[in-house]
């Protein structure tokens, strides 16, 4: 099982794919903002969406897992 | 003016809150939720709660902020930096309920507001600005046009924009046609108005700024420039003045460009002329900051000079009393913004501060908003302390920078501090030789 974990810790402003998703090495997940910023959060390897561990609204914190890749 | 109400937090509260005292003047603080036990609201005379942390609910909720001042019988707002210190409608409103606005006039802060509004007015005064266009552009198709009038590469800004937001850079005629609808998207997002320009990017800039200072009886002078080229993400990291790399008939020339450009519009207060200058030392004018600037401390440990106290004394009416033959270089200042965020990657770490230990020394001031305990919340700007030095020499400055900053300790939260620790000790830093470019060059090496 591949992850995609947090860059930063931040409040979830957008949610970019839902499991089932199939999503490229790269390609943008979620948008995080923190601090007047807005970072998205790529995956880090291709793989099949299982599940989207947070919501819009979400704080997460450096480093949590927020996308789970088959 | 006996009672101050400062609609800020952080830091600059805090800055503004010392002068005030010395001043003998009485200071209300505002604060949200997240801010409850910060230093600032603790120092000042009164602080009232606004709201929940989120800024369109507490800094930049007019209504509340109003209310805080009429219920304290505070007779003027002070509304330092960022939030509602820009802002048109909230300096008119505070005239409008008989309070003053510390700052220049709302139309001065409207008309400088809007780039384009500002590029006009400029131009017309015989102040350069950067060759561009003088309407938006309202299509792809129009900012292709007039980007191969100007010339490549080209810089296509928000007229709402400023201060490195909503602007991108494009080398060519697709790099245009690709980013103008986003760019268009993110204009209207952030700021509510979409217009769009084009102008010519101006390859290996510097960016310096000039400071003034204007009463209400027409007296318009400049505290000199800052040379504030060391950026990352279009915003300032260190800023130091005098500027290494202007001789001085440039910068003679850029100071009157200043002063006439703070007389073109009217100015009342302090403010701020920022110029791009190129490798040939033309400058251009890029935007005015209407209100007193986060680095303003380079400039008083240059000077010498109070800024706030300067800008209460103005907003009373009196008279500048300081005359522009007073004004002198006296030492060369340096000040190192510490940001909660990554040194390497500059992505913010907000979290709780475990030990904090600012140097103490001489020649060395700290203008800081945060203690140890203090939790830094995802809700505002990364930084939390500003390190301003000062010295005979520049390299005096930067000697002393170098070891203040190694003596500022941190923990629980990381910051940028191994990252000044770097660019102190740049050789090109410490020629005086670096642009705009600084930051990503040395990224990239």
């Amino acid at each position: 099982m591949k992850q995609v974990a947090a860059t930063m810790a931040g409040t979830v402003i957008q949610v970019l794919v839902q499991a089932g998703d199939q999503v490229n090495d790269g390609q943008d997940v979620i948008v995080l903002e923190s601090m007047k910023m807005e970072v998205p959060v790529q995956a880090q390897a291709a793989g099949k969406v299982v599940e989207v561990k947070v919501n819009i609204g979400d704080f997460v914190n450096d480093g949590d897992i927020i996308v789970e890749l088959e | 003016m006996r009672k101050v109400l400062i609609a800020n937090r952080g830091e600059i509260a805090r800055r503004i809150i010392r002068t005030c005292k010395m001043k003998g003047v009485a200071t209300v603080a505002v604060y949200s939720d997240a801010d409850k036990d910060l230093p600032y609201v603790r120092e000042a005379d009164e602080a009232v709660h606004i709201g929940p942390p989120p800024v369109p609910h507490s800094y930049l909720n007019v209504e509340a902020i109003i209310a805080a001042a009429k219920s304290t019988n505070a007779d003027a707002i002070h509304p330092g930096y960022g939030l509602l210190s820009e802002n048109e409608a909230f300096a008119r409103r505070v005239g409008e309920e008989g309070i003053v606005f510390i700052g220049p006039a709302p139309k001065v802060i409207g008309q400088m507001g809007d780039k384009l509004t500002a590029r006009h007015i400029m131009q017309a005064a015989g102040v350069p600005v950067v060759p561009g266009c003088e309407a938006p552009v309202e299509t792809p198709d129009e900012a292709a046009e007039m980007a191969a009038t100007i010339g490549y590469p080209v810089m296509l800004k928000a007229s709402a924009g400023g201060g490195g937001i909503g602007m991108q850079i494009c080398r060519d005629e697709q790099e245009v046609r690709q980013a103008y609808q986003s760019a268009k998207g993110r204009a209207k997002a952030y700021f509510g108005n979409d217009a769009m320009y084009v102008e010519k990017y101006v390859e290996r800039p510097h960016h310096i700024e000039v400071q003034i200072a204007a009463d209400e009886h027409g007296e318009v002078i400049h505290l000199l420039e800052r040379e504030c080229s060391i950026q990352r993400r279009h915003q300032k990291v260190l800023e130091e003045s005098p500027s290494p790399f202007l001789d001085q008939a440039t910068r003679e020339e850029l100071c009157q460009a200043a002063v006439l450009a703070a007389k073109a519009v009217g100015y009342t207060g302090v403010g701020t002329v920022e110029f791009i200058v190129d490798k040939n030392k033309n400058f251009y004018f890029l935007e005015m900051n209407t209100r007193l600037q986060v680095e303003h401390p380079v400039t008083e440990e240059m000077t010498g000079l109070d800024l706030v106290a300067m800008q209460l004394e103005i907003a009373k009416g009196n008279p500048l009393g300081v005359a522009q033959e007073d004004v002198k270089a006296l030492r060369h200042a340096i000040e190192l913004r510490v940001y909660a965020e990554d040194p390497s990657t500059f992505l913010p770490s907000p979290g709780t501060i475990a030990l904090y230990q600012p140097p103490v020394q001489e020649f060395v001031r700290i203008d800081d908003g945060v203690e140890a305990g203090t939790q830094v919340t995802p809700f505002y700007d990364p930084m939390i302390a500003k390190v301003i030095v000062s010295g005979a020499t520049r390299e005096e400055a930067v000697q002393r920078a170098k070891e203040a900053i190694e003596k500022f300790l941190i923990t629980g939260i990381k910051t940028n501090i191994p990252f000044l620790q770097e660019v102190l000790a740049d050789e090109r830093f410490r020629a005086g030789e670096y642009t705009t470019w600084f930051v990503q060059e040395r990224v990239s090496k």
